[in-house]
């Protein structure tokens, strides 16, 4: 008792010096440990939804981007492919297209636009509200939705797209109709809204307002554009919404399918084996497989850096206890000559770094109690960026 | 009674050599030891509390002879029957000044920390004037303060003997008064010998005794 007394009075004493060795410590102990329960949420969260989707569509190029927009709505993105090839997988017979429109975001969440159909496969259901029924209308995930403190009755605007650009499209607000339950997946940080919702955000859709005159007797009506800050779509303007050229050639980011069965699903990725056809048909299951074995492949590496990191900072931590040591030698002569049992000395460095450890490893136990905690969300957000 | 005879101590690496033929200190003695620089008088005090063994002779220390014992029974022994003032204190600056008068029970084998002891400690320091200071550190502390928290440590396990190095040394000489007045007044009203070793001459005559280790010639009274 008395050794751990005097151990933590000096090292309240030297708190600043106490703290930086606890941090250092505790960071030595917790990262190991938090990047394995993020890399095994991660695995679990990237195998676990790319087996619950059979196929996706998209335009040629990284099948890896392609999956990773598609399945967690990523910021990397393929170009998009047009709705004719969703219609196409439609007019087969062979599977179920969904559309998924992921071009825009809001308040750093992703905007994905999709069908109804969504919702079902994903077994998506919600917590608040109702579902997207109108045009302008959004239901939020669960993070997006905490994160926002949104709800249903409350609105959020669409990011816009360039900010110097008042040509450009405006960004459009919308209506929050209903919130989902969480899942624990990429669909609690996305804002779902129907796709043609997605398009009039892309302009390619618009609504027209009506035009009044100050002066109801005049002849000629004189109207001048006004700059707003967003297009917003409500009752009185709804029926004045419309979308211009061929519907064909409308913007899909991805194109996730159910097939009907596992011959239709073959027969399905047989017609897209060709390379010069822009259009490919990935298994998410076997890209994100080879994406898990190279994160584990990295991972045998992170482990030997972090060892090593490790020892290194073990090594800096007995140095500086070593040269507290020495610094503190006249203390320790003064104990002696007082007469100190024996060991007492190396009773009290131990206490010291008993201490110190302790500290270190209750806070590396609870960073890793929060870490796994909201391991789902912050995987699903590591995904997500 | 401390009791010194036939002692004879070299350090393993040095050419100089003590030799003491024969030394007594009287309970309740005080006793100066004055010298100049690198004549032992700091390796007596060394042997006379057990921090160091002699080559050969004998100190006892009433009835027990130190340089017999193994090293944990002279660190117990220390502890229970000597006290030391430093010159430079030796306070510990992350302790307050009463957990530092409390030291000596925290390290030594077989000290008690109780409430009799805080007591002690607390009655000590209102002797020596610190009350109200004992919550501070030894860096909120004057100099003398310092010193007098270092003596309250030397006193506070009741030792039969006191061994002072230089505990005048680094004080102004209002303060190097004030603490020689404790020295001997507390030092007294325990019934402890006091062995104290200084370079300042003008204290000489309020000792019982001086040894010069210049000639190491024991006398009787002021001068050496």
């Amino acid at each position: 008792m008395n050794a751990l007394f005097l151990a933590f009075a000096y090292l309240r004493f030297h708190w600043a010096r106490s703290v930086v060795l606890v941090l250092v410590a505790a960071l030595m102990l917790a990262v190991p440990v938090i990047t394995q329960v993020l890399l095994n949420g991660s695995q679990a969260a990237l195998t676990e939804r790319a087996d619950r989707t059979p196929l996706v569509l998209g335009n040629r190029g990284s099948q890896l981007d392609l999956a990773m927009n598609a399945l967690y709505f990523s910021d990397d993105r393929a170009q998009p492919v047009t709705l004719a090839a969703s219609e196409a997988i439609w007019d087969t017979g062979l599977a179920l297209p969904i559309p998924l429109n992921t071009a825009f975001e809001t308040n750093g969440a992703r905007i994905v636009g999709t069908g109804i159909e969504y919702f079902d496969f994903r077994d998506l259901t919600l917590s608040e509200g109702r579902q997207i029924a109108l045009l302008g209308e959004a239901v939020l995930g669960a993070d997006v939705a905490a994160r926002l403190g949104l709800g249903a009755g409350d609105t959020v605007v669409s990011s816009p797209q360039n900010l110097f650009d008042l040509d450009g499209v405006y960004p459009l607000e919308l209506n929050i109709v209903g919130v989902l339950a969480a899942t624990g997946t990429a669909d609690d940080e996305a804002v779902f809204v129907d796709i043609k919702t997605s398009w009039v955000i892309a302009g390619i859709g618009h609504g027209h307002d009506g035009v009044l005159s100050a002066d109801a007797d005049a002849e000629d009506i004189v109207a001048a554009s006004s700059i707003v800050e967003f297009n917003r779509i409500t009752e009185d303007n709804i029926d004045s919404f419309h979308f211009h050229g061929d519907p064909a050639e409308y913007p899909v980011s991805a194109v996730l399918l159910v097939p009907n069965d596992d011959r239709a699903a073959t027969i399905l990725r047989g017609r897209y084996l060709d390379a010069d056809n822009p259009v490919q048909l990935i298994l998410p299951r076997d890209v994100i497989g080879e994406l898990v074995d190279r994160i584990f492949r990295i991972k045998a590496l992170l482990d030997a850096v972090t060892l090593i990191i490790g020892v290194a900072a073990f090594a800096a931590v007995g140095l500086a206890i070593f040269l507290s040591y020495r610094l503190r030698a006249r203390e320790m002569q003064t104990a002696f000559k007082i007469g100190a049992r024996r060991g007492m000395i190396l009773r009290l460095l131990m206490a010291e770094t008993v201490i110190l450890l302790c500290c270190a490893g209750v806070i590396a136990f609870a960073a890793t109690l929060v870490v796994q905690g909201n391991g789902q969300s912050i995987v699903a957000w590591l995904l997500a960026t | 009674m401390i009791a010194v005879d036939n002692l004879s101590f070299a350090y393993p690496d040095g050419d100089f050599r003590l030799t003491v033929p024969a030394l007594t200190l009287e309970p309740g003695e005080n006793v100066a030891v004055v010298g100049p620089s690198g004549t032992g008088k700091t390796t007596l005090l060394n042997l006379l509390a057990g921090i160091v063994v002699p080559d050969s002779g004998t100190v006892r220390l009433g009835d027990q002879t130190i340089s017999a014992m193994g090293d944990s029974a002279r660190r117990a022994t220390r502890a229970a029957t000597i006290g030391f003032v430093f010159q430079d204190f030796a306070l510990l600056e992350y302790l307050s000044a009463r957990e530092n008068i409390l030291f000596p029970y925290r390290i030594a084998a077989g000290a008690r920390l109780d409430a009799a002891a805080r007591a002690r400690a607390d009655d000590l320091a209102a002797a020596c004037g610190l009350s109200g200071k004992l919550d501070r550190r030894p860096g909120a502390l004057s100099q003398g303060e310092q010193q007098r928290v270092a003596l309250c440590r030397a006193l506070v396990m009741k030792p039969r003997l006191v061994l002072a190095d230089e505990a005048t040394g680094n004080l102004d000489p209002a303060n190097k008064t004030a603490i020689l007045d404790l020295l001997f007044a507390r030092t007294a009203e325990e019934g402890a010998t006091l062995l104290a070793v200084t370079h300042d001459h003008d204290l000489l005559p309020r000792f019982d005794r001086v040894i010069d280790f210049s000639t190491f010639r024991q006398s009787e009274g002021a001068s050496v």
